[in-house]
């Protein structure tokens, strides 16, 4: 009789087993540590720079920045995107590796903000070059409004799929300039 | 020493070197014939009374198609007497041209870049006239009042 009692220890649910669909699973880990690139392009990265500082403790949601296009989940263009720069930004883009999103940051990468008139040189939207997942909206964001721009984009990682990879198919079926 | 001793002291040297004054801007500006301005800028640096060792600022204007004139600006200072002046040179706004002073203040060299870049003005023996901000391949000069932005660059449209 006292060889069932390990047994019936097991049966009480304290066994450390979650079952889980693999996509739950996958997204889960995704989500939590979405590490972006650690570049900035104007004032929008002062913003992005105090966010990560210890007062708004970006750290708190798994974000870390990354010296490193290869090692980045997420690309946030912080600035004023130049058409010299616009080039760059989709190469940086393109290093990253899969899955990978963009938070585009402030006025001026959504729209060009206040450059969008005389603005000759200014590239009037990132999502020009590069396909945007989440826009944050201010001139700058405040940090708060970047966390929620993270949040925005956990709450789209967390809807995704892979059988359906959706991201993959709005890339293909986007055609992009350069 | 008075903007009116440093205006005799350039006539003295060159006598038909000044064009004109101009006494409302801050600091006054010399009218300068566009010939003269390297040896009158050079006559400042090296005169002992003025000794003008800093060019603090280099820009060009374009004073549009109804003008048919573009300027280039520079403002002098003294750092030894405390002095300010401004010089400017009015150029023919077809082929605007005049002569470097960046062999004079080696600052000169990016602003005339600049001022090259933004409003074609060549600058004569520069030693090394490119564009500086805008990528080597734009087109046109942005800051000239006749601008039209280009319908593409590298095929991303460029208009809002």
């Amino acid at each position: 009789m006292e060889k069932e009692q390990p047994f019936e220890k097991i049966k009480t649910g304290e066994g450390g087993i979650v079952v889980s669909k693999l996509d739950d699973l996958l997204n889960w880990a995704r989500l939590s540590s979405i590490w972006p690139m650690g570049f900035g392009l104007a004032c929008c990265a002062i913003e992005f720079m105090s966010t990560a500082s210890s007062a708004y403790d970006l750290d708190r949601f798994g974000v870390i920045p990354r010296n490193s296009p290869r090692q980045s989940d997420v690309m946030i263009v912080s600035g004023t995107v130049t058409f010299k720069m616009a080039e760059r930004v989709k190469r940086l883009y393109e290093q990253m590796a899969e899955p990978r999103y963009v938070i585009s940051m402030g006025s001026c990468a959504n729209c060009g903000g206040p450059y969008w008139e005389h603005g000759y040189h200014v590239l009037k939207g990132v999502d020009r070059v590069i396909p945007v997942d989440v826009y944050v909206p201010g001139c700058p964001p405040r940090p708060e409004a970047l966390i929620g721009g993270f949040l925005k984009l956990q709450e789209k990682i967390r809807g995704e799929s892979i059988l359906k990879p959706k991201a993959l198919e709005k890339l293909m079926n986007t055609k992009h300039a350069i | 020493m008075q903007f009116e001793e440093i205006k005799s002291l350039v006539e003295e040297k060159f006598s038909e070197s000044i064009k004109g004054e101009n006494l409302n801007s801050h600091p006054s500006t010399l009218i300068i014939d566009s010939a003269y301005i390297h040896g009158v800028c050079e006559f400042l640096l090296k005169c002992h009374l003025t000794y003008f060792d800093s060019l603090s600022c280099l820009t060009g204007i374009d004073n549009g198609e109804e003008n048919g004139t573009m300027e280039v600006l520079y403002h002098l200072y003294s750092i030894p007497f405390s002095l300010h002046l401004a010089l400017s040179v009015v150029l023919d706004r077809e082929n605007p041209s005049v002569d470097s002073v960046s062999d004079i203040w080696r600052g000169a060299n990016w602003h005339e870049r600049e001022v090259y870049d933004l409003l074609g003005i060549k600058f004569k023996n520069h030693p090394d006239l490119r564009r500086i901000l805008l990528p080597e391949d734009w087109e046109g000069y942005p800051l000239r009042k006749d601008y039209q932005e280009q319908e593409l660059y590298h095929e991303i449209k460029v208009k809002y």
